[in-house]
């Protein structure tokens, strides 16, 4: 018992105090801004290799882009990847990040549903679905219950079977191998329900995009309440993502 | 055997040559020569597959000897025409060869004789066979009133990848468990020839298995640096060589204080998890992400190990290593994690052998399987890995490993830091390639110890020097059939624990 007493003394208070203010330090890639500056936008285009960028004005594509950084090293006066993690959001148009832009993405209050915060506000059960996800989304999804991020705090929380869920959580492509099940997932979940999209791979496909094994019909049924881009998200994107669709505000601290 | 080698192209891990080079046997040739080679334990198959070749379908064989470092390449062509494509199984003499032939059956429809199951691997879209559906897995079943069977999958109850389990029962025991994959399939080995970009490759490569990002895309490196004939600096080496234990640790680490979850020793698993944050935080200062996505480049590195940073690994190293020790000394002595660890799962020795395993998931068993000694890569070719083995092949071995692994990783990471005199000069990381010129008509073989096992990553490039086929050799291709060994004669509760220890990858398997 002692020992035990030690261990524990030893790691201090490992949990994020607050995670609506907490910062992941630089160089973390998070939220994208893009200067002003005259390059070749051509060449910027042609380097990204989900095609996340687009030009009239420079843009980038937050449900398309990888975080992979090469665009701020090719052309490192036009893009900065800030450490802002705050991403997610329930309005696919504001994924899009334009020139001259420095403004947080947040979710659009009015398009929130009226049932999410009535019934969800104080707790929310998930079922995460990996449809051919890549195992990095997944394990920060998981890191999401963790000693240090703890979203069990919140009431949030996967659970084992959909029956027991307010909504799904996918990652990955989806596969035409997985994609009835993500079907049938869904369906065994009971309304009220939401569909979040975790990760590049689930929101566009990423850089599996064109593939023919994948199948995303699924995605043209159900409505998308929440998208939290990254490759993969880090927890507090997601956490907090999930905390601005469901929370009363004042009830977050 | 001497003479046979002769009949065989000798290359060493990473090298690329010309395709031309590879003796093409006729298949009885082929097939003494296979089975005459791999006689001996120290050689062992660590790629075998197909592809269409000039109307033609041209089988590639390699073979890795440990003692000499050398890896055999056999080659065979074989005329696709009409009618239906039968060769002899080696799988009949060599069981590890059966998930290979399994492959090759399932992409082009080559029927092995005398295989003893030719099932499905992993449904790829193009499949020789389009009309059997990823529901139509032949499983194996024993008919009987007195028994019944447990499915479980694709989707699984915690947050992980799916798959199919397939348990037959006698009351709690299990007597036979078949596990079903192909859900993940996401066509990554076509991607790779599709995307034309070495941009897009590299980041499909850190895809592969993104719990082994810094693996698989090392792997993917080494073979367009040897088929661009591009030599690393001992900087660069050196930096990848901390990557990828770093890698380790931190996995390893997680799945120690998971293997805790399951028996509900609740301190481990909250110490051992916090554990492993600050490593993979540490991989995000070093690269901007927690999984190390962007740090391996081919033929050179964005991010370098500056002093501060080489620093900062130091502190977090000794920092780590006695927490760890605290934690673990009383985790691993604890009688009720113990006993639910010790005799359970177990592989036996001839078993590992028999089924091919490779990485942990063999020296748990007194398999020396480690590419890291037997095929330097890296820094591994300047300073010696000496592979930490056990015995007894059972879940305790498998979480005992895992703590050895992590502190001879600590131990090799500081030896790296401090042989390698690159740490003190400025020696210059070079900028990574952004465009390749690969020699044409060429073929190279590229192997990385992951956390896993090995990890085989082959090339062919066409006259014009494009990629023509690649193939991705994930451990957990040769491992999976461990953990359905381990389940036989066992309560369906230890499942979990099993599982959990081995923690084997599904999209590294499907693709």
């Amino acid at each position: 018992m002692i020992k035990e007493t030690q261990i524990l003394t030893h790691h201090g208070r490992q949990y994020i105090p607050d995670l609506t203010e907490a910062c992941v330090p630089a160089p973390f890639r998070g939220r994208p801004v893009i200067s002003s500056a005259e390059i070749d936008v051509k060449a910027l285009m042609e380097l990204c290799p989900t095609g996340a960028i687009s030009k009239n004005p420079v843009s980038i594509h937050l449900g398309r882009c990888l975080f992979c950084g090469e665009c701020e090293l090719a052309f490192p006066e036009k893009i900065r990847f800030t450490n802002d993690h705050i991403m997610a959001t329930n309005d696919s148009k504001k994924l899009v990040v334009r020139e001259g832009e420095e403004g947080r993405i947040l979710l659009d209050p009015d398009m929130i549903r009226e049932e999410i915060k009535r019934v969800f506000n104080r707790s929310l059960k998930l079922r995460q679905i990996s449809a051919a996800g890549d195992n990095s989304c997944e394990l920060e999804l998981g890191a999401c219950g963790n000693p240090n991020f703890d979203m069990g705090r919140f009431g949030l929380e996967f659970v084992a079977s959909p029956r027991h869920a307010d909504g799904i959580v996918i990652t990955g492509p989806i596969s035409e191998n997985m994609a009835e099940a993500v079907q049938i997932c869904n369906a065994a979940v009971p309304s009220p329900k939401i569909v979040v999209l975790c990760g590049v791979d689930a929101i566009s496909g990423g850089i599996f995009t064109g593939s023919r094994a994948l199948n995303r019909e699924f995605l043209q049924e159900v409505h998308i309440d929440l998208y939290v881009p990254g490759n993969p998200p880090h927890p507090l994107t997601f956490i907090n993502g999930i905390l601005e669709l469901t929370r009363v505000k004042h009830l977050i601290q | 055997m001497t003479e046979d080698i002769e009949n065989t192209l000798k290359i060493k891990n990473g090298q690329a040559v010309s395709l031309s080079k590879i003796p093409v046997l006729e298949y009885q040739e082929f097939y003494a020569l296979v089975l005459d080679l791999l006689q001996t334990e120290d050689v062992h198959c660590v790629n075998y597959y197909a592809f269409p070749h000039n109307d033609n379908l041209r089988f590639i064989c390699c073979l890795a000897d440990d003692r000499t470092q050398d890896i055999y390449l056999l080659s065979h062509i074989m005329t696709t025409g009409r009618g239906l494509l039968k060769l002899e199984s080696l799988t009949k003499y060599i069981g590890t060869l059966h998930i290979f032939e399994r492959e090759i059956w399932e992409n082009f429809g080559i029927e092995f004789e005398g295989h003893p199951w030719l099932k499905p691997v992993r449904f790829p879209h193009n499949r020789y066979n389009g009309n059997l559906k990823v529901n139509d897995y032949p499983f194996y079943k024993i008919e009987s009133d007195e028994l019944h069977e447990v499915g479980v999958g694709p989707i699984h109850a915690g947050v992980i990848e799916p798959g199919h389990f397939r348990f037959t029962c006698n009351g709690e025991m299990v007597l036979h468990l078949e596990i079903q994959l192909g859900w993940q399939h996401r066509g990554v080995e076509h991607l790779l020839l599709e995307k034309p970009k070495l941009l897009q490759r590299t980041v499909l490569a850190e895809s592969i298995a993104g719990d082994t990002t810094i693996g698989h895309t090392l792997a993917f490196a080494q073979v367009m640096e040897g088929l661009s004939g591009i030599s690393v600096n001992s900087r660069l080496d050196a930096e990848r060589t901390i990557a990828l234990e770093l890698e380790r640790i931190a996995v390893h680490t997680g799945d120690i204080s998971a293997l805790c979850t399951d028996v509900a020793y609740q301190l481990g698993t909250a110490v051992f998890g916090a554990l492993r944050t600050p490593l993979i935080n540490y991989t995000q200062t070093w690269c901007g992400n927690r999984f190390g996505k962007g740090l391996i480049r081919t033929g050179g590195s964005h991010y370098s190990l500056t002093d501060e940073l080489v620093q900062e690994l130091r502190n977090l190293l000794d920092d780590f290593e006695w927490r760890f020790k605290e934690m673990a000394d009383k985790a691993y002595s604890l009688v009720s994690v113990e006993n639910r660890f010790d005799d359970i799962g177990i592989v036996t020795n001839r078993q590992a052998k028999l089924i091919g395993t490779v990485g942990m998931a063999a020296r748990m068993s007194g398999v020396k399987r480690d590419i890291r000694h037997s095929h330097p890569f890296a820094s591994f070719s300047d300073i010696p890995y000496v592979p930490v083995m056990l015995e007894k092949g059972d879940v305790y071995a498998r979480y005992y490993l895992r703590r050895l692994e992590i502190e001879e990783s600590i131990n090799y990471i500081r030896k790296v830091l401090d042989e390698k005199s690159c740490f003190l000069s400025e020696a210059l990381l070079p900028v990574p390639e952004t465009n390749l010129n690969l020699s044409p008509v060429s073929i190279s073989v590229s192997m990385v110890e992951g956390w896993r096992g090995e990890i085989c990553h082959c090339a062919v490039t066409d006259e014009q020097g494009k990629i023509m086929h690649y193939k991705v050799k994930d451990p957990s291709m040769h491992n999976w059939k461990a953990l359905e060994l381990s389940l036989r004669d066992l309560e369906i509760s230890d499942f979990p624990i099993n599982n959990k220890s081995y923690n084997l990858s599904y999209c590294g398997h499907d693709l």
